[in-house]
Order: structure tokens, then sequence, then C-alpha cells
């Protein structure tokens, strides 16, 4: 009885859950610090639950439908409404349920490690509300099914992201990460709000849906595809729009950064939802997926290479978070090229989109780790500069074996995830264009050639006087990089199952999007 | 009458020109969020402009003259792109508060210790 | 069995607990060479402090190689490449915006000029 009402309200409460804990947060932080943990991990742990949970069902009896307001959840189209959905709907196909089960991973090892790595620091109250206005709004965007619910998710992350970059203000360093930050994302988001207004202007619809029903790629369309792309493009790090990721990924706390990588993320699922279902097949594919390839290929290419000299250790991270930002855009990008020729996408599309795919969530969990292994360092040694490390890999055993896990998994190296992503790219992109393939994999080289460098001046070479005595990280950070270790291992184990089971459905869920749109209208 | 019609938009594209070169040009800090708000004045006009019906009534039915009403949508897209507006400005320029008080200035040109 | 499913590319498969068997072969081959190995040297003489042309073994902090120092030959041998890119990132809010726009603009040309 109770857990049916849960089931079917779960994308209610998905996005609710993190809101209400996040406004009672600062009341609930004046008990006593301890209460207030619990309640934060209490939160989050709901949250996974429910995103698990609606993922679990997306994935066994397809799209689930979520209309606020309405008499019954399923009820997208009032009967008097004359066939327009008008209510804020909530859309949950395959593709949403893979980003939902990213975010509540990340989230969860995220928090297990803030409550240990973080509490030296003051004002805990704000920050985990911040986190958990966060959590909601990734939630929100990659569930939702109209286009301003999306905008109004995406303003609320952008605002508590750059709250939280700020968090540590460090003689106000911190600070002018997120006023680039968040200048710059407030510019793109309100270029978006600017292209959901033309579809409004247009087709008097607001409802995703709705608009690609009616979507006729007149000029209009164009301009508003445009400042989709641009902006949500620059939203997730893509080259030459990317400067505010190393300055913003460098700056804030590490658990918070291993969270933006996942926001970064949720702006990707956003600008392959344009593409793929709001416009498919009435965009010229050709021209646009060579666009997302172009922009793809920078980010690798550039991401990497500027990676190698830096000497901040999360700066460099972040440049490869561009880097590798660059891989999903060029599977997806090849994916998105031949849409509309059934015989090239069965041949290769489908593989490099999953491809793709899966490099998300590889990525977030990889780097989730390795951003959460620097801050452990951080938390230990008080510097993030490369030049002052050595040594560490005599005290800090846990986190060097976690570091190399997430190093490997980023090089591609088997038998971690990252392999089994790449593996799918390369070959399928190799048919696509040969060219493209081989940079792919230098830039895969680049990437493990660059985290040798980063192993070696972290952990290697004699014990530093300095460090004699440092300690290993306390438990529940290690708990926190354990949970995504151990995912990072599963999934290079087991691709197959992986792919078959999730990212299969995700991309067949991009690809279709008749599916998406009949799930929402009533097979119309 | 298609002249009258146009005239919103021409302002739209006009004042969102100014934010957006503001933003873009200007080195100050306090300018460049100016600039911003500017750019999101503009948006919420074309956001109002898109909700205007010419002759129709506000979709109130007590003693409503005529039944060709207004879809209230856009106004609420606005109400709430103006209550988004308004926390991030305020956002912003608790930064340039924050920023003045480190750095001692709000010139972009040197508020640059994150670069390369 | 599903969980020992290969990976199918496309052009090709891939079964990681195929490559981990492969591995632990490897492996085994080696440590069975390894085990051949001299083993009656003497601790604590010569035989097994390292030999720097008869020079004496320094410190072992002050051998440390700190991480700004690798790498230098390869940023040295694209010195045009880098010396390009690296200027690009001025840490200008100003610029970071103008970026975004002129590649708002250029997508625009493109999509625009090619429907």
């Amino acid at each position: 009885m109770i857990t049916d009402a849960i089931i079917a309200n779960s994308p209610a409460l998905l996005v609710m859950i993190p809101l209400i804990a996040a406004f009672a947060c600062p009341f609930i932080g004046r008990i006593s610090p301890a209460v207030r943990n619990i309640w934060v991990v209490g939160a989050m742990v709901l949250t996974a639950a429910m995103a698990l949970l609606l993922a679990g069902e997306v994935f066994s009896s397809g799209t689930v439908v979520y209309t606020f307001g309405a008499s019954a959840p399923g009820m997208s189209v009032p009967p008097d409404s004359g066939g327009i959905p008008v209510r804020i709907v909530f859309t949950v196909d395959a593709m949403s349920a893979l980003m939902q089960i990213i975010g509540a991973i990340t989230g969860l090892s995220i928090v297990l490690y803030s409550i240990a790595g973080d509490r030296r620091h003051t004002g805990l109250e704000s920050y985990y509300t911040l986190y958990l206005l966060m959590i909601a709004g990734v939630m929100g965007m990659v569930s939702t099914g109209d286009l301003f619910n999306f905008f109004v998710f995406l303003e609320i992350l952008s605002i508590s992201s750059a709250g939280l970059i700020a968090y540590r203000i460090d003689r106000g360093v911190a600070v002018e990460a997120a006023v680039k930050y968040f200048v710059l994302s407030t510019i793109g988001a309100m270029v978006i709000l600017v292209a959901i207004g033309i579809f409004y202007g247009e087709y008097d619809a607001l409802n995703i849906a709705v608009i690609a029903s009616r979507m006729q790629f007149t000029l209009l369309d164009q301009v508003a595809l445009v400042l989709m792309i641009a902006a949500l493009g620059m939203k997730c790090g893509a080259v030459p729009m990317h400067f505010w990721t190393p300055d913003a990924y460098s700056m804030a706390p590490s658990s918070i950064t291993a969270m933006l990588v996942v926001a970064s993320q949720a702006s990707l699922y956003g600008l392959f939802r344009v593409v793929f279902t709001l416009y498919n097949v009435t965009l010229n594919a050709a021209t646009v997926g060579w666009i997302i390839i172009v922009l793809g290929v920078l980010s690798m290419v550039v991401g990497v290479t500027m990676a190698i000299p830096q000497k901040d250790v999360k700066r460099l991270m972040a440049y490869h978070a561009i880097s590798q930002t660059g891989y999903m855009l060029l599977g997806v990008g090849v994916g998105l090229a031949v849409l509309g020729n059934q015989s090239l996408l069965d041949a290769f599309g489908y593989v490099a989109m999953e491809g793709g795919i899966f490099h998300i969530i590889n990525h977030a969990m990889y780097k989730g780790l390795l951003f959460l292994t620097a801050g452990a360092i951080f938390y230990r040694i008080g510097t993030r500069n490369l030049n002052r490390m050595g040594g560490l890999g005599h005290n800090m055993k846990y986190t060097m074996v976690f570091f190399v896990i997430g190093a490997l998994a980023i090089a591609g190296i088997p038998p971690f995830n990252g392999f089994a992503s790449k593996l799918m790219i390369y070959e399928s992109v190799f048919m696509f264009n040969p060219i493209l393939s081989i940079i792919a994999m230098v830039v895969s080289i680049l990437t493990l050639a660059s985290f040798v460098k980063v192993f070696h001046s972290i952990f290697m070479g004699p014990r530093l006087p300095e460090y004699a005595d440092v300690k290993e990280a306390p438990a529940p950070m290690l708990i926190g990089m354990g949970i995504l270790a151990a995912v990072v291992v599963l999934f290079g184990l087991f691709p197959g199952v992986v792919v078959d089971h999730l990212i299969e459905p995700a991309a067949q869920a991009l690809v279709n999007q008749g599916a998406y749109i009949s799930a929402v209208m009533g097979g119309a | 009458m298609l002249v009258f019609g146009t005239i919103p938009y021409l302002v739209i594209v006009a004042l969102a020109v100014i934010g957006l070169a503001t933003a873009a040009l200007k080195r100050n800090l306090i300018k460049i969020f100016l600039g911003i708000t500017i750019f999101e004045s503009a948006i919420n006009l074309f956001l109002v402009s898109l909700g205007y019906r010419d002759g129709a009534v506000a979709p109130i039915f007590t003693d409503a003259p005529s039944t060709e009403m207004v879809m209230a949508t856009p106004q609420a897209l606005t109400l709430t792109s103006i209550v988004i507006g308004v926390a991030t400005t305020a956002l912003l320029l608790s930064f340039a508060v924050l920023i003045w008080k480190h750095y001692g200035t709000v010139d972009t040109d040197k508020i640059r210790r994150l670069k390369e | 069995m599903d969980l020992i499913a290969s990976l199918y590319t496309g052009s090709g498969y891939w079964n990681p607990l195929v490559w981990l068997i492969a591995i632990v072969v490897v492996f085994v081959i080696v440590y069975l060479i390894w085990s051949r190995g001299e083993s009656g040297y003497k601790k604590g003489t010569l035989q097994t402090t390292p030999f720097i042309s008869g020079n004496p073994e320094p410190e072992k902090s002050g051998v440390h190689v700190p991480g700004g120092n690798l790498y230098w030959g390869y940023t040295e041998a694209l010195k045009g490449y880098y010396s390009r890119l690296v200027p690009l990132h001025t840490g200008r809010l100003n610029d970071y915006l103008l970026w975004y726009l002129g590649v708002t603009a250029i997508i625009m040309v493109v999509v625009v000029v090619t429907a």
C-alpha cells in the first residue's frame, strides 16, 4: 500500500526529499552537528533509494511519466485541454534513469566523504543546504519533461554550485573562481531561456514532447538550437568554452568538485536531450553531428595537452575532466552524425553512442574518485602543489590504491571501466572516420602519461621529512572513495552486463524520439 | 500594425545587445553585473511580449467581458525568471563584496590569480 | 551465464574475465622465472647497495624528483604549440565571455548556412 504510493510518486519524491532536507538543514544544524550529519546522510540515502527505485521501474517497465497536480500521475494530457499537456510533467526514460543512478551513487559517496573531510570548516549547515540543493537540481534537470522546468533546475544547480565553489574563500581566490563560473553560467542559462521563449512563441508549448512532435526546423528553430548547443556545451566544459572549468574545479572543496563533474554531465544530458529528443531527424544531422564531434575532439586534445604541464593537482584533474568530456561528445556526436541512416546507425552509430553514454557514467565514477583522493591528500598535507608533494605512498596506502584504480580507469587501462567505454568509442569511431579514432587513442596515451606524473610526484619517492607523520585519511572518507572504486572495478569487470541493461536502453531512448513523444502524449 | 507589433522585439534585441556587450567588454565587475541584469530584463520583456494577445482579457472568469483569454503561462515564466534574477544578482553582488575585500579591486584585469 | 557476457563493439569483442585469466597466467610465469633467481647474496654488504660509479649514495630525501620537473622535455619539444595555447587561458572574465559568444556566433553561422 504505502510502498505502491512511494513507487508511484517516486519522481516527485526524488526532487522533494533533497529540497525539504536542504531547507530544514540550517534548523536541524542548530541542534547539534551530529544530528545534522545524520539528517544529511539520511536525506541522501533516501534520495538515492528513490533514484534507484525509479530507475528500476524505468528499466523494467518503460518510461515513467509523472504529472504534477493531476488526479493520476500518468494523466499527462487533461481530457479538456485539447490534447496539450498543460501541467509540469516529469518524463523519466532510460537515459534520465541512467543519469539518476549516476547522481545517486556519486551523491551518496560524496556525502559520506564530506562528513569527515569537511568537518573542520565553519558554516556547515549552509554547506549541506547548498549540497542538497545541488542534488535536487541535478535530479530535476535529468527528470523533467518540461523546458522551463529544466531552466529552473539548471539555475538552482548553478546558484548552489557557485555558492559552494566560493565556500572556502581562500583569500578571495575561490570567490574569483565562483564569479567566473557564475557569470558564464548565468548568461548561459539566460540564453537557454531565450531559446525556450522562442519555442513557446512558435509552438505554444513548453513540454519537450509537444515541441518535438511539432518541430519544423524553421530559421527560429535553428537559432534556438544553436543557443541551446552553445550554452549547454559551455556548461559541460567543451573547448573553447572551457575556461571556467579548471578555475572552478580547482578552487571548490574536493567533494564539491566531484559533484560538479556530475553537474556538468547533467548539462551534457541536456545537450543530448535537445539534439536527440527535441530535434531528432528534423535537424541537419551531419552538420550538427560534426559540430559536436569538433567540440569533442578539441576538448580531448586541448584538455589533455593543457593538463600535462599543470602543477596544481586539482587543476590538472580538471583539465582531464574536459578531455574526458570530449570522448562523450565524440561518441554521441558520431551517433548523431549518422542519425536517420539506419544501416550506418546499426553498423557503428549505436555502438558509438553507447560508448559515449557508458563513458558518462564511467567518468562520473572514476573522476569523482580521483577528485576525492586529491581531497584526501589535501586534507592531510594542506597543499595541492605537485612540486611540494612526494613519498606519500608510505603513509596513505589506501588512498594510493584508490588513486591507482582511478588513474588506470581514466587512462583506459584494462580491466577498469574506462577501457570498456573507450574501446567501444575507438572501434565504432574508426568505422566512421579513422583519424578521429587515432586522435582519441593518442589522447588516451597522453592521459596515462600525465597520471604517471601525478602518481610519481604524489606517492612515489622516499618519505619526505615534512610529511613523516602524515596519517591515512579518516574512515568515512575511505568509505566514500571505496564505493566509487568498487563501482569502477565492477563496471570494468562486467561491462557486457552494464551495457546490455543500462546503456543500450539509454541510447535507444535517445534515438527513438517517437517513444518519448507517445509516452507523454499517449500514442498520438 | 505590423510595425507596432515589432517594436517590442526591436527593443528586446537592442537591450540584449547592450546587456551582452556591457558584460563582455566592461572591465568593472559591477558594470558586468549591470550588463547581466539588463540582458535579463530583455529576456523578461521578451517573455511578456510573447504572451500579449491583442484584445484578449486576463484569465479571470468572474464577469469576464469576452471569452478570448490570455494563457497565463508567459507571465508565470516571467515572474519565476524575475525571482531567479534577484537571487542571481544578490549572489553576484556578494561575490563582488568579497572580491573587493580580498583583492582591493573590481577590475577584471587584476582579478586573474587563476589562469593557464 | 549473463555475468560473463562479452562486450561486442561492432568489430570485435572484449571480455575482461578472459583478460584477467591471461594476466594471472602471465604473473605465474613471471613469478616462476623470478623465483629461479640468485638468492645467496649477503645483506648489508656492497652487494645490496646501489652502485653509482663509486660515488657515495646520496640522502634518500635528496633524490626525489618533484612533479614540476617531469615532462620538461615534452613541453620543451612542443614549445611552439604550448606558447600559443597557454596564453589563451588569460584568466580574464571578459575573455571567457567573448569566447563563449564567439563560439555561439560561429556555430550559428554554420548551422543556418547549411540548413
